[in-house]
């Protein structure tokens, strides 16, 4: 007994001491008082310094799009800082190119918040805001990808460019401890103000994705914060050539009922790929699309199609169908959604087919 | 026989290098040894750490744990104290030494689960030694773990213009070349005898 009490007593009082130590170092090393934080040499805040400069700006409702929630991983949280950061850290160095560092632009999730620090970030961010939204449906589309749509308060909207991506908020739930965002792209149209509707895949082990299709119910609240991104629609008068593989989708429809709602007619061509038959969703909207807009035509292409499919419909991948249906040069632009290998692939066969790389715009999904 | 502090202190760069005979902070060994400049600010914070925790952990050891008998929970306390010092440093050098913080502070996080920093505790306490070799053999486990970490940057800088087989690329042809590195230092271990 004896022993058992002073093994306990000497092990708590050595982690109590150790304890006691460092919140005292907190509370006087480690406090660094107000400071000013001033963007764009207009608007100015005052935090309690220490913290890193996303966190933040995200307790004065600003948000910068970070994917990994704030640990230097995804390399999205990119700010200019014009005084007062202190010099780039080695954990930023893989994530900043060399124009970066010149320009002084930082990862926000890495550069402290110290002294008075001057920033810029781009105005559009400011229209960036947390919403709290209910679900309003979640509906399976195929085995693996949901749809669902989320409807924001009474007296909230949201405008964004059809393309755009906002972030989702996974919160800790059982077997997840902690809060992560996950960018999704928009699949609704920016005129329906009120919702948003969302195009989500399952992935083995994905926080996000799992939370989604695990635990995520009607009527459920869910927090997202955007829009994002610089993948949007462009208008003008060149032929479109769009691409996107599974819940690449999403993007592309937003594009093609906004096109729908302002009568857009351009000539534009959809190659949509996915595996097997059971993989291919909203072909009827996609056909409703192609009733309306009469210069626009949908390609799904199956990579594979088994016989029990039995599908009369393109086969390979949508590279295949690239390949044979997109005629050489005229004036085009190119949209793509996916996967960095399916873009990769597709981007070198439009630069073949003489569509110039500045006017292919794509969204990597990972 | 009490051996020679000194001795013990080369042995652990060259001999008995921690990482290339134990093969202890492998982690951090290998996702870090990608470039000169890094590695080598990691390897002083690792050699600044293991200094002073195996003193740490000596006195600990050595004036709480072994008077009371607990010898068996060196590994919960060590762990601990390791953990609290690195963050107290942190702190420190945050606040006080903002150059040295932009230059090492920033891996101090990624030392707390280097295994070679509780590893030296441990063989500190196995080979008995007293304070004064506890010290050198930490100090000389850092410098070591820097001299494996920087000669392996530098051999991968080499590395990215050979042609590596494809599924070696990245931390398997790494291990290759530890491997082999480990043999050109285990050759020289007979020289001295430190345990």
């Amino acid at each position: 007994m004896g022993t058992i009490l002073i093994t306990v007593g000497t092990i708590s009082s050595i982690t109590g001491i150790l304890a006691f130590l460092l919140s005292l170092a907190n509370r006087t090393i480690a406090n660094y008082g107000e400071v000013n934080i001033t963007i764009n040499d207009d608007k100015e805040y005052v935090v309690d310094g220490g913290d890193t400069l996303l966190s933040s700006l995200i307790e004065n409702k600003i948000f910068i799009p970070s994917a990994c929630g704030g640990k230097g991983s995804c390399g999205y949280c990119k700010v200019k800082v014009i005084e007062g950061g202190g010099p780039v850290l080695p954990t930023e160095l893989g994530y900043l190119t060399d124009d970066d560092v010149k320009n002084n632009v930082r990862l926000s999730c890495q550069c402290k918040v110290k002294e008075n620090i001057k920033i810029e970030i781009p105005e559009e961010l400011f229209s960036v805001k947390e919403y709290d939204a209910n679900v309003d449906y979640i509906k399976d589309v195929t085995p693996t990808i949901k749809h669902l749509r989320f409807k924001l308060p009474d007296d909230e909207e949201i405008n964004f460019k059809p393309g755009q991506y906002i972030q989702l908020k996974a919160p800790k739930y059982k077997g997840n401890s902690e809060e992560v965002y996950r960018a999704y792209s928009i699949a609704s149209s920016p005129f329906d103000t009120k919702h948003i509707e969302l195009i989500i895949g399952y992935v083995p082990n994905g926080i996000c994705t799992t939370y989604v299709h695990q635990f995520l119910n009607e009527k459920d609240n869910v927090v997202f914060n955007g829009p994002y991104g610089d993948f949007y629609y462009h208008d003008n008068d060149r032929e479109m050539v769009m691409v996107g593989v599974g819940t690449g989708m999403a993007p592309i429809l937003a594009i093609l009922n906004y096109m729908k709602a302002e009568n857009i007619n351009r000539k534009a061509t959809f190659y949509f790929g996915a595996r097997h038959l059971e993989d291919l969703f909203f072909m009827d909207e996609l056909e409703n699309l192609q009733q309306e807009l009469p210069n626009f035509r949908f390609i799904p292409c199956l990579s594979r199609a088994t016989e029990e499919d039995g599908w009369d419909g393109e086969q390979g991948r949508v590279t295949d169908s690239l390949k044979k249906y997109l005629e050489n040069g005229g004036n085009k632009e190119a949209y793509l959604c996916g996967s960095p290998r399916m873009i990769d692939s597709v981007v070198d066969i439009l630069t073949n087919k003489g569509i110039p790389k500045d006017l292919i715009y794509y969204d990597k999904f990972e | 026989m009490e051996i020679n502090p000194v001795v013990i202190l080369f042995a652990a760069i060259f001999t008995n290098n921690i990482i290339l005979t134990n093969f202890l902070g492998m982690c951090s060994f290998i996702a870090v040894s990608s470039e000169i400049k890094t590695s080598l600010g990691l390897g002083q914070a690792v050699t600044f750490v293991l200094t002073f925790t195996t003193v740490l952990n000596y006195v600990i050891y050595h004036h709480v744990l072994e008077p009371l008998g607990l010898e068996s929970f060196r590994f919960i306390v060590f762990i601990i104290t390791i953990a609290a010092f690195v963050q107290l440093v942190e702190m420190i050098v945050e606040r006080y030494l903002p150059n040295l913080y932009y230059a090492l502070g920033i891996f101090l996080p990624l030392i707390t689960v280097n295994c070679a920093i509780l590893g030296v505790s441990l063989f500190m306490v196995i080979r008995e030694y007293n304070m004064l070799q506890s010290l050198l053999f930490g100090f000389g486990s850092g410098v070591g773990w820097t001299l494996a970490i920087v000669a392996m940057a530098g051999i991968r800088k080499r590395l990215k213009y050979a042609k590596v087989p494809k599924g070696l690329e990245g931390p398997g042809i790494t291990i290759i070349v530890t491997g082999l590195m480990a043999l050109a230092f285990i050759g020289f271990s007979g020289i001295v005898q430190i345990q």
